[in-house]
């Protein structure tokens, strides 16, 4: 294990030591400490290392993470995974605003609550929440899966494309053109999986499947004043 | 963008750390805006007094003899303090009223920043911590305070433009965001009588708080109603005299942590603000909800 003192060395310099970890790196795991909310912790990797930040993180931990798995043992700032594309998040404690916005891959996991605008715009990453989140979650989100363990806010999923929303609690309400679907075999199957990778206890026969009604997908005058 | 700091203590033995803390914290903030800083902080009262702090561009000149001037006008025993740009006036609580009518005829270039029995705003053009060295904040001691260091975004950056924004007596404001109707609210307030003096987006939201509260209704159904009447982005932290709350709007893009143990409630724009604080690593950390109004008070 690889300790790695934020506040002795700095954030440069803790970024492109990790960025600089080849395919077959020795070093396979770092710890991060001094955190200390400090923004774009371990951003941009490319390796499969195991990186655990010691605190809670700013802006944007783990953005454009590919293969790395980061674990933030605390609770992490807005944006965090953005635009991730492969690879695996885990957040402690609870997740702000805009997670795994525009996220193309890999799994974000967060054991506490996300706020508002999660997997906003997301492009195929799966989300694994076990508590709450916030309102306007799946704005436009156009690929993926979102699963919430408990209560979904307002607005789940308006103007979505085909990303799936699997929601155990309840939904505040719906955003537009989002609506409830049928839970098929194959949505339980998936839920089963992601479950098990997530590490999450929970039954996949209790959630709720949401997702695209698809009446927004092409102009129709009729529709104008949902767009 | 903006950074906003509050602490509210519940320890008696951290208020003689107010100022420190609050300044240690609004430092933290100095890259979410580095263009003007302030604080208010609620300190100690005395019992029939009443302090009003006021600024000037040109101190040196308007506070010359300021006491002895405004003693004689209006009759009172008082004392002045002067900390750079500021002054900050203690009086006996009944001649309040004479004494800001008295200011501008005697020293027509001061503004009021503050009035009330406990609480004192100091703010400047500057970085957090050249402000907080001129008026010598991280001495002030007291019972909660709020720090904002801004990022101008659709007025210009002056003094008068710095927040935190005075609401009434013992009450201010500080915003991060903007508001989108501040015009049409400003023009409206002026059919109403109430005058803002700049062209800042945040001194009509203020000054929308005061009329509210002109009009009967309370701090809290103030800032109920400005989540109808107030349109665009905002995160507000209002000081009152036993405490301070926090409205976000409905959207709620503009970032706000708390965190709360047995010894204080904190505020802060980011995580990061709050680091240094006693504790913090046990303290219950959360983001306050959307279009709900939360308060403290002692």
């Amino acid at each position: 294990m690889q300790t790695f003192d934020l506040a002795d060395k700095g954030l440069r310099a803790l970024n492109s030591t990790l960025q600089g970890q080849g395919q077959n790196t020795n070093e396979t795991a770092w710890e991060v400490v001094n955190a200390k909310g400090s923004h774009a912790i371990a951003v941009g990797l490319d390796a499969p290392i195991e990186v655990t930040v010691r605190g809670s993180t700013g802006y944007y931990c783990g953005g454009m993470n590919k293969q790395a798995t980061i674990t933030v043992d605390g609770s992490a700032g807005p944006g965090t995974g953005e635009n991730m594309m492969s690879g695996k998040i885990v957040i402690e404690g609870d997740a702000s605003q805009y997670l795994g916005a525009t996220a193309h891959g890999g799994l974000i996991v967060v054991k506490g609550n996300a706020a508002s605008r999660c997997g906003i715009s997301m492009k195929g990453v799966n989300i694994v929440v076990q508590g709450n989140i916030g309102h306007m979650s799946g704005f436009m989100a156009q690929s993926g899966n979102v699963v919430v363990c408990g209560d979904a806010g307002d607005a789940l999923g308006d103007s979505c494309y085909e990303a799936r929303f699997f929601v155990r609690g309840t939904v505040k309400s719906l955003g537009a053109d989002c609506e409830k679907k049928e839970m098929r075999p194959e949505h339980i199957e998936f839920l089963k999986e992601i479950l098990a990778e997530a590490g999450v206890d929970a039954k996949p026969e209790e959630f709720t499947r949401y997702g695209s009604a698809r009446n927004l997908y092409n102009f129709d005058v009729d529709n104008a004043g949902d767009y | 963008m903006c950074g906003i700091v509050g602490l509210f203590l519940k320890d008696k033995s951290l208020e003689p750390r107010l100022g420190e803390m609050l300044t240690e914290m609004l430092i933290t903030m100095t890259d979410r805006g580095p263009d003007s800083a302030g604080i208010a902080v609620y300190g100690d009262t005395r019992e029939g007094h009443a302090k009003l702090t006021v600024q000037s561009a040109t101190p040196e000149v308007d506070f010359d003899n300021l006491g002895k001037d405004l003693s004689s006008t209006i009759d009172a025993d008082l004392s002045v303090r002067v900390i750079d740009t500021h002054a900050v006036i203690d009086l006996p609580e009944a001649k309040m009223a004479e004494a800001r009518a008295a200011l501008k005829s005697l020293r027509p270039d001061t503004r009021v920043m503050s009035a009330g029995e406990v609480i004192e705003i100091y703010k400047e053009v500057g970085l957090p911590e050249d402000v907080a060295r001129r008026f010598d904040i991280p001495k002030l001691t007291g019972t909660h305070g709020i720090g904002h260091t801004r990022m101008a975004t659709e007025s210009a950056v002056t003094t008068l433009g710095a927040h935190p924004f005075s609401t009434g007596a013992d009450q201010c404001l500080v915003h991060n965001g903007s508001l989108s109707n501040h015009n049409s609210l400003r023009r409206k307030l002026a059919r109403e009588g109430v005058t803002v003096e700049t062209l800042n987006d945040t001194e009509v939201a203020a000054a929308y708080l005061t009329w509210k509260m002109q009009n009967g209704s309370t701090l809290g159904e103030a800032l109920e109603s400005g989540l109808d009447d107030l349109d665009g982005f905002y995160t507000f932290v209002v000081g009152t005299k036993d405490g301070f709350g926090v409205v976000r709007d409905p959207i709620a893009c503009k970032p706000a942590v708390m965190a709360e143990t047995d010894q204080y409630v904190a505020f802060g724009s980011e995580y990061r603000a709050l680091v240094s604080l006693p504790g913090i690593e046990d303290a219950r950390v959360w983001e306050p909800e959307p279009a709900t109004v939360y308060f403290w008070n002692h």
